[in-house]
């Protein structure tokens, strides 16, 4: 279980995010939305101890998350990473499993399974070889799905992944999230749209600097809520 | 042919040179593709400029004035990168900067201590007057450097491919960066006397940046960028032997010329034989046609 308690982050003497709490259960998708500037990627920031706590803590398993980061894997936005980089897929893959790996040894037998393994379930074993800018986006986003498969993570954390991608990879994105849930994984993924909204999340946090509300679909996505998020200037289409 | 080749070789200069630069193009290869794929070209400008005030108190108290050159380049980048960090400033303004302010602080350090030191051959570099001290200094600072990027090359890959995934997963992120810097100063420090500051930069980057377009991955890039650096430097000796031209300025323009052949004729990517164009030739007519 990861807990968070009242965390505030500051971003350049800015407050980002004030007064947050959940818990996230095992073998549950929770969707994190709401508007540009909610302070989104900063709790998500201050989750994978990247900007540092103003307030509040962390914790997994009731220890604090700062202490066992390899528990957590993260799978970038598409844009943050250079896709021009001289590296293949193999190689980018292969990177979740730096903290098994020995000064001087040579990768482990386990590891190039895990890493073979990854490859095959996310369908871009056939493109091992191939450097990462010769990919198209759906499957630039499975390399890092694949990576964060190849680290045994207990804890995966999503930036956007359905942004650019088409609707074959977002389909396999979620069925290989169904089957981590089923695994008991902790999964949090953060979108940027509504439409993001599907049936396939368990629970919704919808957050604007504070956490405004937390549960169901049902429970979250009410005109009330949306309006408290995103001010007066919401259009709120076909309730679907 | 052969004794076209073999005179220069007879001179104990010319052949401390050649070592010299062989030694300097595997050493600039492997750091400078680390800068390469950070987008950081410019910092090998920024380091190898800012050296000079350390230079020139090192010269005016007595010490190893590569100590002094040491500190005051890895100073350059702490403050760049501690400007970024607490500021909106951008990287590229902040090293434009500190580039500026400290290369102008050296010039007046050098003016008011009445260092001897010679502006000259600080900019452009001797490679034919290297000693054998030199050399060993050279050869030293190479193993050092290959043998940290060969330990923590896993790191240095993943850091440098994806900064926040690296910091994300626990990786000691400021280690990996200051020890990357530490090795970019000692090999700008270590070329400085070759080719001079202003120069530098292109056996910083000129060779890794001509194989990063032959390859696929960086340790490639390293290994090839390491050839090439090493055979520019040897022809760009022999030019200057026969032509009686400045030694730095033929081997940059060897790397250069070695960059444009790669450009246009890359297999995978040139500009005149990728794939693309060698499949549909009449577009490539047209355009050179409309140029």
């Amino acid at each position: 279980m990861l807990e968070v308690q009242q965390v505030a982050v500051n971003y350049r003497g800015i407050v980002a995010v004030e007064n947050i709490s959940f818990c996230l259960n095992a073998g549950q998708i929770v969707g994190i939305i709401g508007p540009n500037g909610a302070g989104k990627s900063s709790l998500i920031k201050s989750i994978l101890g990247l900007i540092p706590l103003e307030r509040g803590k962390i914790t997994f398993r009731h220890r604090a998350l700062s202490k066992q980061l390899d528990q957590v894997a993260y799978i970038p936005q598409r844009a943050q990473i250079d896709w021009d980089y001289p590296i293949t897929v193999y190689g980018v893959v292969m990177m979740a499993r730096i903290r098994h790996r020995a000064l001087f040894r040579s990768v482990s037998r386990q590891s190039k399974e895990l890493v073979e393994n990854a490859l095959q379930r996310v369908g871009i074993w056939d493109l091992r070889d191939r450097q990462i800018g010769l990919l198209s986006g759906g499957q630039q986003q499975r390399v890092f799905l694949a990576q964060a498969l190849a680290q045994e993570a207990e804890l995966f954390l999503f930036d956007e992944p359905f942004s650019g991608v088409d609707k074959k990879t977002e389909k396999m994105i979620f069925n290989v999230l169904d089957e981590l849930k089923k695994e008991g994984k902790i999964l949090l993924v953060v979108g940027h749209e509504l439409k993001e909204t599907s049936r396939e999340y368990d629970r919704f946090l919808l957050i604007n600097k504070k956490l405004i509300a937390n549960g169901s679909r049902a429970e979250v996505i009410t005109p009330e809520n949306l309006q408290k998020a995103y001010g007066d200037n919401v259009i709120l289409l076909a309730n679907n | 042919m052969l004794d076209f080749l073999l005179e220069p070789l007879s001179f104990g200069f010319i052949r401390n040179s050649m070592i010299m630069i062989i030694l300097l193009g595997i050493l600039c290869s492997v750091t400078g593709s680390f800068l390469i794929v950070q987008k950081m070209g410019f910092l090998g400008e920024v380091i190898a400029h800012a050296v000079l005030p350390g230079l020139a108190i090192a010269f005016y108290i007595g010490i190893d004035i590569f100590l002094g050159a040491f500190i005051s380049g890895m100073l350059s980048s702490l403050i760049i990168a501690w400007i970024q960090s607490q500021s909106r400033v951008k990287v590229d303004v902040a090293m434009s900067l500190v580039f500026s302010g400290f290369f102008a602080l050296g010039i007046l350090l050098i003016t008011l201590l009445k260092s001897r030191i010679d502006l000259h051959s600080f900019l452009f570099g001797d490679i034919l007057g290297v000693t054998s001290y030199d050399l060993w200094r050279t050869f030293f600072i190479t193993i050092s450097v290959i043998i940290f990027v060969k330990l923590f090359y896993p790191h240095l890959l993943f850091y440098t491919f994806n900064p926040l995934g690296a910091q994300a997963i626990g990786l000691p992120v400021a280690w990996i960066n200051l020890g990357l810097v530490s090795a970019i100063t000692l090999t700008i420090i270590a070329s400085m006397q070759a080719v001079g500051v202003v120069l530098v930069v292109s056996l910083l980057v000129g060779p890794s940046i001509s194989a990063y377009l032959l390859v696929k991955e960086l340790h490639q890039m390293m290994f090839l960028g390491g050839l090439l650096g090493g055979i520019s430097g040897v022809i760009g000796i022999y030019i200057s032997y026969y032509w009686n031209v400045p030694s730095g300025a033929s081997i940059v323009l060897v790397v250069t010329i070695l960059f444009l052949l790669s450009f246009l004729f890359s297999p995978s990517e040139g500009i005149l034989t990728r794939p693309q164009v060698l499949s549909q030739p009449h577009k490539l007519i047209k355009f050179l046609v409309k140029k």
